[in-house]
C-alpha cells in the first residue's frame, strides 16, 4: 500500500464511523455535527481524487451554511424522544425492507460490475499546474450553459415560493419604517418646556 | 527566499534517512509554526494595543502598570486567565462545550495557510485559495453556535442566535463583494490576484471597486463581532453573549479566534483591494528605486497595520447598530450594491477600462 492508499482507506473508515455515528446518536445536536464530520471525509476523499473545487463547495454550501441552518433548527425544536420511539417497533419492519432495497439498488447500480477497474479504467494523473476550477467552468458555461442556467432559475422559483409562504399574511407583521426611524427630528420625540427654576431666597 | 532554499537543503542533509514524503510534511510543519507562533504573538498584543489606542481616543492612558509602559500587560492577562478554574454550568454538555472553543480557534488558524506574504512565501499554494478561505472561514460559526448550545444557559442561547443569522447572512454579502475582484483577476487563487495587482498603486483594485471595498470591510466587522456589530457579545442587552458562561482558559481562546480573525480579515483586505505584497511606490521615478530595498512583506504588514487600527477606531467612534438593522443593511443594502456592481465590473471589463482589465 503506497501513502495515497493508507490515506484513502482512513478516510473512508471515518466516513463510514461518523456516519453510523450520525444515525445512532441519541443526541439531535451530536447528530450534527457527525453529519459534518461526515461531510469533511468526503471532501477529503474528493481532493484525493482532484476535486478540489467539488470538495470545497461541499464544505462552503453543506457545512457552512446548510449544517449550519440545521443546528438552528434543532436549537429551537422541543423533541420530545418519548412520542419519537413509541412507534418504532411499528415502523421496524417497513424501514428494513425500505433500506434492503436501498442497499440491494446500490450495490448493482455502484457495484464492481458497473465501476470496476475492467469497466472503467483508472481516471489520469494531472500535473500540479492543472487547474480543476477552470476545467469544470469551461464546462460549465459553454458546453452546459443552459442546464446550468435552468437549475439556476429553478433555485430561484425555489426561493421565491417559500419567501411567497411566509409572507401570506400581512396583517400579522409588525414592520419597522426604517425611512421614518432616519427621518425623525429632536422636536417630534423631545418637547423642550422651559421652567423657571425657584431661587434659593424663596426657600 | 535564497534562506529557505538553504534551510530546506539543510534540512536534507542533516537527517538523510528521511525519504521525500517524511521530509516534506516535517518541512509544513515548521512553516506553519513560523506562521502561528508570530500570529499569536501578534494576537497578545493587538489587544494591548487595542486598549491602548481606544484608552488614548478616550482620554485615558490604557494599561501601564505592568512593565515598562504595560507592555507586559498582555502577559500578565494570559498567565491570569491560564491558571484560572473552568466552570462548567450544571448539566451542560461537556464535549460539546470544550469543542466549541477548538471549533473556534481551528478555523481562524487554518485559514492562514493559503494567506501569500511575499512572492513566493506562504505555507502553501492552493489553486482554490480564496473559496478555501470562504469555506474554513464559515466553520468559525459553529464555535459561537455550540458554545450557546452546550451552556445550557439562555442568555449565550440568544447570542448564539443573533450570532448565526448574522454570520451567515455576511457570508453571502463578502462572496459576492469578492466575486467582483475574481471578476477582475480571473483566478481565485490569491496569489495570481496579488499578482495582478502589480504596476503601482493605480493598478490596485480599490479604485475601480471601492464599494465593495468598503462592504468588505463594514461586512468584515460583523464576521468578526466587532463594535458596531458585536450583538453576539452584547454586553448591554444580554450579558455577554455566547461566551458568558465561559471562563479562564476556555473563554481566552475564545477571544484568541476573535482577533485571528480580525487580522486574517485585515489581511484579505489587502491582499483583495490593496494590492498584497506591492509597494505603492511602484512605477514612480525616484521613490521606486529609493525604496527598492524593502521587502514585500514588509509593505504586507504595514498596509495590515492600517486595517487593524481601523478596527479600533472604528469601535472607539459609532455607537452600536440595533439588530434588525444590521439584517437590513445586509439583505436590503448590501447584497443589492454587490449584485449591480457585479453587472458594472461586467460592463468594465467588455469596455476594457483602466489598467486593471
Amino acid at each position: 500500500m503506497n501513502s495515497e492508499q493508507i490515506i484513502f482507506y482512513i478516510l473512508s473508515f471515518w466516513f463510514v464511523a461518523s456516519s453510523l455515528a450520525m444515525i445512532f446518536s441519541r443526541n439531535a445536536a451530536k447528530a450534527v455535527l457527525f453529519l459534518v464530520l461526515a461531510f469533511f471525509s468526503a471532501a477529503s476523499i474528493w481532493i484525493l481524487l482532484e476535486a478540489e473545487f467539488l470538495a470545497i463547495t461541499l464544505i462552503l454550501v453543506y457545512v457552512g451554511a446548510v449544517m449550519v441552518l440545521f443546528l438552528f433548527v434543532i436549537k429551537m425544536l422541543n423533541i420530545d424522544k418519548s412520542t419519537l420511539r413509541a412507534k418504532f417497533t411499528g415502523y421496524l419492519p417497513l424501514g428494513l425492507i425500505v433500506a434492503v432495497i436501498i442497499v440491494a439498488e446500490m450495490s448493482l447500480v455502484l457495484g464492481a460490475n458497473q465501476f470496476g477497474l475492467d469497466v472503467f479504467s483508472s481516471p489520469a494523473r494531472h500535473g500540479a499546474d492543472y487547474s480543476n476550477i477552470t476545467v469544470l467552468a469551461m464546462q460549465l458555461y459553454t458546453t452546459y450553459v443552459y442546464p446550468f442556467e435552468l437549475a439556476a432559475v429553478l433555485l430561484l422559483i425555489a426561493i421565491i415560493a417559500a419567501i411567497t409562504l411566509v409572507h401570506r399574511n400581512e396583517t400579522s407583521r409588525k414592520k419597522q419604517s426604517i425611512s421614518e426611524q432616519v427621518n425623525v427630528q429632536a422636536k417630534d420625540r423631545v418637547r423642550l418646556v422651559s421652567i423657571t427654576s425657584p431661587s434659593k431666597e424663596d426657600k | 527566499m535564497e534562506l529557505w532554499q538553504a534551510f530546506v537543503q539543510m534540512v536534507h542533509t542533516l537527517i538523510p534517512w528521511l525519504d521525500g514524503t517524511v521530509a516534506s510534511i516535517f518541512i509544513i510543519l515548521i512553516k506553519a509554526i513560523a506562521l502561528v507562533m508570530p500570529l499569536m504573538l501578534v494576537v497578545a498584543y493587538f489587544t494591548y494595543a487595542e486598549r491602548k489606542v481606544i484608552g488614548y481616543m478616550q482620554l485615558r492612558i490604557g494599561p501601564n502598570r505592568v512593565g515598562p509602559k504595560g507592555w507586559l500587560q498582555p502577559i500578565a492577562d494570559a498567565l491570569k486567565l491560564m491558571t484560572k478554574e473552568i466552570i462548567f454550568p450544571t448539566k451542560a454538555n461537556i464535549y460539546l462545550f470544550l469543542l466549541a472553543p477548538v471549533l473556534a480557534i481551528a478555523p481562524a488558524i487554518a485559514v492562514w495557510a493559503v494567506i501569500p506574504f511575499d512572492e513566493g512565501i506562504y505555507v502553501t499554494n492552493l489553486d482554490i485559495s480564496l473559496l478555501y478561505v470562504l469555506a474554513i472561514g464559515s466553520i468559525g460559526v459553529y464555535g459561537i453556535i455550540l458554545a450557546g448550545w452546550a451552556s445550557n444557559s439562555k442568555y449565550p442561547l440568544l447570542g448564539a442566535l443573533r450570532s448565526a443569522s448574522l454570520l451567515v447572512s455576511y457570508e453571502i454579502v463578502i462572496g459576492f463583494a469578492l466575486v467582483t475582484v475574481v471578476m477582475i483577476a480571473g483566478s481565485v487563487n490569491l496569489n495570481t490576484i496579488v499578482q495582478a495587482q502589480q504596476g503601482g498603486i493605480v493598478h490596485w483594485y480599490f479604485i475601480p471597486l471601492f464599494p465593495m471595498m468598503v462592504i468588505f470591510f463594514i461586512s468584515a466587522l460583523v464576521e468578526t463581532n466587532r463594535a458596531p456589530f458585536d450583538v453576539v457579545e452584547g454586553e448591554s442587552e444580554i450579558v455577554g453573549g455566547t461566551h458568558v458562561e465561559y471562563s479562564g482558559m476556555t473563554f481566552a481562546v475564545f477571544v484568541l479566534a476573535e482577533y485571528a480573525n480580525m487580522i486574517l480579515m485585515a489581511v484579505l483586505a489587502v491582499v483583495m483591494f490593496f494590492g498584497g505584497w506591492h509597494s505603492p511606490f511602484e512605477a514612480i521615478p525616484y521613490l521606486e528605486s529609493a525604496f527598492a530595498w524593502v521587502p514585500g512583506i514588509v509593505w504586507l504588514l504595514a498596509k495590515t497595520t492600517f486595517f487593524m487600527f481601523l478596527y479600533l477606531w472604528v469601535r472607539a467612534t459609532f455607537p452600536r447598530f440595533r439588530y434588525d438593522q444590521i439584517m437590513r443593511l445586509s439583505w436590503k443594502v448590501f447584497l443589492p450594491i454587490t449584485i449591480i456592481w457585479i453587472f458594472v465590473v461586467a460592463l468594465m471589463t467588455q469596455l476594457e477600462l483602466g489598467p486593471w482589465f
